[in-house]
């Protein structure tokens, strides 16, 4: 393991690249995702429209995505923003459906007596249905997680340097220990994202333990 | 006071939810909207707050037009409390009961203050403050719905079926300590129900609506059980009309019966001694009766499980039909009557009860228009 101990320098710079161009996204893609997600809430009609059209966005390669964008944006070919809003496109093609999903999973009686109290429209969906929705949001949050830390190693291919580098770089030398040091640390960083969501929902969401327990 | 005039609410397919619906809601008093389903009930309701807007008539609140009123100014203004209560599960009771207080920009602290108050007005403790809906039942939970609607202070309250989703025993509950408040506090009150026996037992007046939103009889409850106006309206309100009217006529100044009674303990020399037609009534040390016992059957000292408990106790003053079923349900057929404080006075027979019930007029139309 000499080659561990000689890279863990390099090893650390590409993680915090890894973090930088999943994590970005995710946030980017939720705060896309949520605007949409109310309008198929909100007219019924633009609910399939919405949430097949981002989900085909999803089924598009990767690779493919990584190499158009340039042409599409007139991006340089090397430059990591064409990483970041692919894998944008990829956490709002799965977010869409989860924050509709969401919205619409606050009961009716809810929604009801709020706007009855003198909600209007968006003070209710900051403080009623959005907290309400946090928990479905989250779920779907955390496949979208999961799915940019492995979809972002592709880009080592196009030359955007991550923990898929470690791939690439063992596949060219025919070389073992980088691709398996590259597979702990996704799945390593895979799991510091998944409880890192898991965390702040709890936090977010302090009623929905209340009833467990002896209270 | 709050008035539709000539309201109708039809839909681009053809229903008419409501039709031409006109009807006041007297200012301090409870209206109550009873029907079958598809009567248009809850979507009058509805159209009061303009959560539903009205295709033809207007709807007034004292003397405004709600229709140029601006929307979310006058949703604040009404209280609002549903079935299951609707509560934010995501909100503690004190921030839920909060809520429109602070929508009107009340501070935290005046806030919080108010709905304290209200949580103890409604009957629940203070230690519920802090705790989340999930956590209280369902009766406890519509208690903290009512406290919401009223926490600022609204003149107008709208009710949708707030009690049918607990069951018996807590909603009897709920209808006793709501009419109490509403003793208290005068609220102009629209109430929905499709329960007649609530209908009746907490409405001033009571609105049936037949299918398609049209007005059946308003009146109140004893005028409406004495007069039905159709076939519709009779069949609606059920059997047992005669009777259950007498719940809206106090009885008189009746002269009872006086009994002998026996404590708890009296031996069946005593219970001999005491006994009148077989039956004795055993009292308590405050002379709350007890129950009956058949004087024959007393082989030892009296002990609590030898007592017949069927019959009733009625007040002295209080409704007639408590008065006449307490005659009915007794073993001895003697109504056992109590004062307010639950003291045994004496006994009356049902033919007693019955030949005051017939001295009585029936509620008359005259009567009902000098009061509406």
């Amino acid at each position: 393991m000499t080659w561990l101990g000689d890279h863990l320098g390099d090893i650390l710079g590409l993680t915090v690249r890894h973090i930088y161009l999943a994590g970005v996204p995710l946030i980017l893609g939720l705060f896309i995702a949520l605007p949409l997600g109310w309008l198929a809430r909100r007219y019924k009609g633009l609910y399939p429209v919405l949430i097949i059209g981002t989900g085909l966005l999803y089924t598009i390669p990767s690779l493919a995505l990584f190499i158009m964008l340039p042409f599409l944006l007139g991006t340089k070919i090397l430059d990591p923003i064409n990483v970041i809003i692919a894998m944008t496109i990829y956490t709002v093609a799965l977010l869409v459906r989860t924050v509709a999903d969401g919205l619409g999973s606050v009961p009716e009686e809810v929604n009801q007596s709020a706007t009855a109290m003198g909600y209007q429209r968006v003070r209710r969906f900051m403080s009623v249905e959005l907290p309400l929705a946090v928990p479905v949001i989250s779920a779907g949050l955390r496949v979208a997680a999961v799915s940019n830390v492995s979809i972002v190693s592709v880009a080592a291919l196009i030359g955007v340097e991550q923990l898929g580098s470690l791939f690439t770089d063992g596949f060219d030398r025919a070389f073992l220990e980088p691709i398996i040091v590259g597979v702990i640390s996704c799945v390593a960083l895979a799991l510091l994202f998944d409880g890192a969501i898991l965390g702040l929902t709890r936090l977010a969401t302090p009623w929905q333990r209340a009833g467990e327990g002896s209270s | 006071m709050i008035r539709f005039d000539s309201v109708s609410k039809h839909y681009p397919d053809g229903t008419k939810a409501v039709d031409e619906l006109t009807f006041e809601a007297p200012t301090g008093q409870i209206t109550v909207l009873v029907g079958p389903s598809g009567c248009g009930k809850t979507t009058s309701l509805r159209m009061i707050n303009r959560m539903i807007e009205p295709s033809g008539g207007r709807i007034w609140i004292d003397d405004q037009d709600t229709s140029t009123m601006d929307e979310t100014e006058l949703r604040r203004g009404i209280g609002y409390v549903i079935q299951h209560a609707g509560l934010f599960p995501h909100r503690t009771i004190v921030a839920n009961i909060a809520t429109v207080p602070r929508l009107l920009g009340w501070n935290r602290a005046r806030a919080e203050a108010r709905a304290l108050e209200l949580l103890e007005r409604v009957g629940l403790p203070a230690g519920f403050a802090r705790r989340y809906p999930a956590q209280l039942s369902g009766g406890e939970q519509q208690r903290v719905g009512v406290a919401r609607a009223l926490a600022a202070d609204p003149p107008v309250m709208l009710m949708d079926e707030p009690f049918s989703a607990v069951d018996p025993v807590v909603r009897e509950q709920l209808q006793d300590e709501f009419l109490r408040l509403q003793g208290d506090l005068g609220k102009t009150i629209v109430f929905v129900t499709h329960d007649i026996d609530e209908a009746i037992k907490l409405g001033d007046r009571v609105a049936v609506l037949r299918a398609g939103g049209h007005l059946a009889q308003l009146a109140d409850p004893a005028y409406l059980l004495a007069h039905p106006v159709d076939d519709f309206v009779a069949d609606f309100l059920g059997k047992d009309r005669g009777y259950r009217a007498l719940s809206f006529q106090g009885s008189p100044a009746f002269s009872l019966t006086q009994e002998q009674t026996v404590p708890l303990g009296a031996t069946p020399a005593q219970a001999a001694g005491a006994a009148r037609d077989g039956w004795v009534l055993v009292v308590d040390a405050s002379r709350r009766p007890l129950g009956w016992i058949e004087s024959g059957r007393v082989k030892s000292p009296i002990k609590p499980e030898m007592l017949h408990r069927g019959g009733t106790v009625a007040t002295v003053g209080g409704p007639l039909r408590n008065v006449l079923d307490a005659a009915l349900s007794s073993p001895s057929r003697r109504g056992v009557m109590v004062d307010d404080e639950g003291a045994f006075v004496g006994t009356i027979r049902a033919h007693e009860v019955l030949a005051e019930i017939e001295e009585r007029a029936r509620p008359e139309l005259e009567d009902q228009e000098a009061r509406a």
